[in-house]
């Protein structure tokens, strides 16, 4: 029962925060509705027994790329919000058909009541599944070791490549 | 009781499609990219409802890697606003049309 309640309300947050982001005519209103949908769904992760998951979810997301938006937000000015009557010549109406469409899906996948396509979608709840450091890191540095490598390099590249693009206009000039 | 997988996932789909649709509607670059998010988040969320449905501990080592991927494409995206910003003064995607044939 509990779980019911609460993956009801994180989800109304997460589709709250969703609107927002789309709807909100500032940027830093937009970056709000992100950190709202990011906590609830932390909750939805650790409903699902997803622990280090949700916690690498809140730190990361909700800590660092949040701000990392939030500064760039800053430096490029709020006040350049942008006006809903620009012109988008087909844009709304492909969101109009393919919502049209999704919602008709949504609708007969509703009417036919077929949800099995998970197998097992009703089981109790696992216990392999809890997803503590313990459980995920036994995975990480034996099976997918070198892949947590390459996310090593990865990184180290990335983080090269924004320092090299924040230098870009001093070699220009 | 538990909740069925199947209503995470109608959740993730919906979470998927505003941010598709976002993506389509908005003209603001930094708007543009938090949609962007959305939608990684959303796949974030079938795949620990997957991995929780079937037992299986290796789709939260996928989002595991999903995390660390999104955060070095912040990282490079946010990045390549700023250049832009600075060269060209503006957000809106619109303006940017130089390579048009």
């Amino acid at each position: 029962m509990a779980e019911s309640i609460l993956f009801v309300l994180m989800a109304v947050g997460a589709l709250v925060g969703a609107v927002t982001i789309v709807a909100a005519r500032n940027p830093v209103y937009s970056a709000m509705g992100l950190l709202g949908t990011l906590f609830s769904m932390a909750v939805l992760y650790v409903l699902q027994l997803a622990h280090l998951v949700a916690a690498v979810q809140v730190i990361v997301y909700a800590g660092a790329v949040l701000t990392l938006f939030l500064f760039v937000i800053m430096l490029i000015g709020v006040d350049k919000s942008e006006d809903w009557d620009e012109k988008l010549p087909y844009q709304r109406a492909l969101v109009g058909g393919l919502g049209g469409l999704i919602a008709l899906f949504a609708g007969a996948l509703t009417v036919s009541d077929d949800f099995d396509w998970v197998p097992a979608a009703t089981i109790t709840i696992p216990e392999a599944t809890n997803g503590t450091i313990q459980a995920i890191a036994e995975l990480l540095f034996t099976d997918w070791v070198l892949a947590f490598e390459a996310t090593a390099l990865l990184l180290t590249i990335a983080a090269a490549g924004a320092i090299g693009l924040a230098h870009y206009r001093r070699g220009q000039e | 009781m538990i909740v069925a997988a199947g209503w995470y996932m109608a959740l993730a789909a919906a979470l998927f499609f505003i941010g598709a649709f976002g993506l389509v509607l908005r003209r603001n670059a930094l708007v543009m990219f938090m949609c962007i998010e959305l939608m990684l988040n959303a796949v974030n969320l079938t795949l620990i409802s997957a991995g929780r449905a079937l037992n299986d501990l290796n789709g939260q080592v996928a989002v595991f890697f999903v995390l660390v991927v999104a955060a070095a494409e912040v990282v490079v995206g946010l990045a390549i606003i700023v250049a832009i910003f600075r060269r060209r003064a503006t957000a809106s995607v619109d303006e940017l049309s130089e390579l048009r044939g």
